[in-house]
């Protein structure tokens, strides 16, 4: 079997609790090489442990984790070089400077320093200027960027992205994504969860998404889009909803604006004039009507009843 | 680099030498506070019992009081600083985090633990050969046996280094950390015959004092220098060998299995 042919990351009946309490239900789910993947859900719902225990963070309670073939328990050895960790919190080494950090990283992994290659993240990744700075004395956008880098640094195969733009400016983020991209042309499958679901919309092929330790869905990203079908409507109101009608269930609404519209996810067999008699009915008074297909959000909605925690 | 395999310049050892090579640049960069205060501090011990006490008491015969206390001084520097060195190194990667670091590398628990037991050693036994030359200014040693005194001094560090590392996993916050250090380590120190000699000690304490692992490892040390001592020096190096290998594999144990680094 070629490279490109074995899985980048098989995760098996993957389990983990704490205290009783199962944070990882019996995951599994394949990424192809190549692929950029995207695991998605709410705050608590296991990506980072799931992240954590692919990587050796965490310990694997039963399951397996295999990476380009090799288990990650077994050959722990192998697995490590073949995959870069980009943690959620920022994690650095206060004594170093980035570049002298980046040096000391690749060591890590048995790897003799390539300039170039170093050179190439610093350079791409806006880090040229900050290089003898120690780390303390970086901002939290820099400390991102250093943390891309020493992820990237021993050339993985795996790159595993754990919310890397959370909390930084809206520049990061495109130069990032372009990176990554890069990255995954030159033959580097990425792993990522985000709390942007318009960055995952546009970035993966496919997508997970997890709710309380569980898979809820595992699909294309165009197939999950088309999963929900028909398109979203958003009524605005002259006055403010309180509790939605009973009677437009039917209709999947969803209070928003602080209760001055509705949003509703109409099917295909239902038509808006069906929805705003609905609504007349009701006594309820439209003032603005706006329709649009189904983004990520509706779809991450729909699935785990949540999104005080994405964008 | 191949999917089936490492990378493929991938240089066994590297791994272990660049943690080494970081923990020894970790504890010069704070050099002030890991090399020059531990023998400001001998150094006042020096001044006080050398050139004040020195020449007044005898503890042993034949030596005057300044020479019988170097050598505990001196293994106290090198004891104090090995510990010092794993405990506060381990228990910051843990406390800020980046312990993950080295989780998600290839590095096995024996190179994490050699490394930064090594380091540990090294800072331990540079403040220990500093404190021996500052104490060339107040009293001369006899030397009588320098390679058993070196081996010595080298498994003290060894043991402590391995003890801190124990600590670190342990400590829960940096109170618990000095607690390890002020209620534990510096009483058995103290204790354990820096200052005076077990055999003057009147009993039960004399005997009491032999079920600390310190007083072997101090008697041992001012025994390979000195030439007199309490115990025989393959009594000391047993003790303290047996310590380190139980020590060891405590700490593999520990690293091994993840205890308190990974969840």
């Amino acid at each position: 079997m070629s490279d490109m042919q074995i899985p980048a990351l098989v995760i098996d009946q993957l389990k983990k609790s704490y205290d009783g309490v199962d944070v990882v239900k019996s995951l599994s789910f394949t990424i192809e090489s190549g692929e950029i993947f995207g695991l998605l859900g709410p705050n608590g719902a296991g990506k980072s442990t799931t992240i954590n225990m692919v990587s050796g963070v965490t310990r694997i309670d039963t399951g397996s984790v295999q990476i380009f073939g090799h288990d990650n328990r077994q050959a722990y050895r192998i697995t490590r070089c073949l995959t870069g960790v980009m943690h959620q919190e920022i994690v650095i080494d206060n004594f170093f400077t980035i570049d002298k950090a980046l040096k000391m990283h690749a060591g890590y992994y048995g790897m003799k320093d390539d300039p170039a290659w170093r050179m190439l993240l610093i350079d791409r990744l806006g880090l040229g200027p900050h290089l003898h700075k120690v780390m303390f004395k970086l901002s939290g956008g820099l400390k991102r960027r250093f943390m891309i880098a020493k992820a990237l640094i021993h050339k993985p195969r795996l790159l595993i992205l754990d919310e890397p733009t959370a909390g930084v400016d809206i520049d990061l983020r495109l130069t990032l994504w372009d990176f990554v991209r890069e990255i995954n042309e030159r033959g580097t499958t990425v792993l990522l969860t985000t709390h942007y679901l318009e960055e995952a919309e546009q970035m993966c092929g496919r997508l997970a998404i997890m709710n309380h330790g569980e898979l809820v869905a595992l699909d294309s990203t165009k197939r999950l889009l088309s999963r929900l079908g028909g398109r979203q409507v958003t009524a605005q109101f002259d006055r403010q909803i309180e509790t939605i009608p009973v009677e437009l269930d039917p209709f999947h609404p969803v209070l928003t604006e602080e209760g001055r519209a509705l949003r509703f996810a109409l099917s295909e067999e239902v038509t808006t004039i069906d929805l705003l008699d609905k609504i007349r009915g009701l006594g309820l008074v439209v003032t603005e009507i706006e329709t649009r297909p189904p983004n990520l959000e509706d779809v991450f909605l729909r699935l785990t009843g949540s999104i005080n925690n994405v964008r | 680099m191949s999917a089936n395999s490492r990378p493929d310049n991938y240089i066994p050892g590297r791994p272990f030498l660049t943690l080494l090579h970081k923990e020894v640049r970790r504890f010069l960069r704070v050099s002030s506070q890991t090399i020059f205060t531990p023998i400001i501090t001998a150094s006042l011990y020096l001044f006080i019992f050398g050139a004040t006490l020195g020449e007044r008491i005898s503890v042993l015969e034949g030596f005057n009081y300044a020479q019988f206390v170097i050598p505990g001084l001196i293994l106290m520097g090198v004891i104090n600083n090995s510990f010092a060195n794993t405990a506060s190194s381990l228990f910051m990667s843990r406390y800020l985090g980046n312990i993950v670091d080295l989780l998600v590398t290839p590095i096995t628990p024996p190179q994490l633990i050699l490394a930064y037991t090594i380091a540990a050693m090294i800072r331990g036994l540079s403040v220990g050969i500093v404190v021996w030359l500052v104490s060339t200014f107040f009293a001369g040693l006899p030397w009588d046996a320098p390679l058993t005194a070196i081996g010595m001094a080298t498994m003290a560090s060894l043991l402590f280094a391995q003890c801190g590392l124990v600590v670190a996993i342990y400590a829960s916050s940096f109170d618990s950390l000095s607690m390890y250090t002020n209620f534990l380590i510096l009483p058995l120190i103290y204790l354990g015959g820096v200052f005076y000699p077990i055999s003057i000690l009147p009993e039960p304490w004399g005997k009491l004092s032999h079920l600390n692992p310190m007083f072997y490892l101090i008697d041992g040390f001012r025994t390979a220098i000195l030439g007199v001592g309490d115990l025989p020096l393959w009594l000391s190096f047993l003790v303290a060998g047996i310590m380190s290998a139980l020590l060891f594999i405590w700490v593999v144990f520990l690293i091994g299995r993840g205890h308190r680094l990974s969840s």
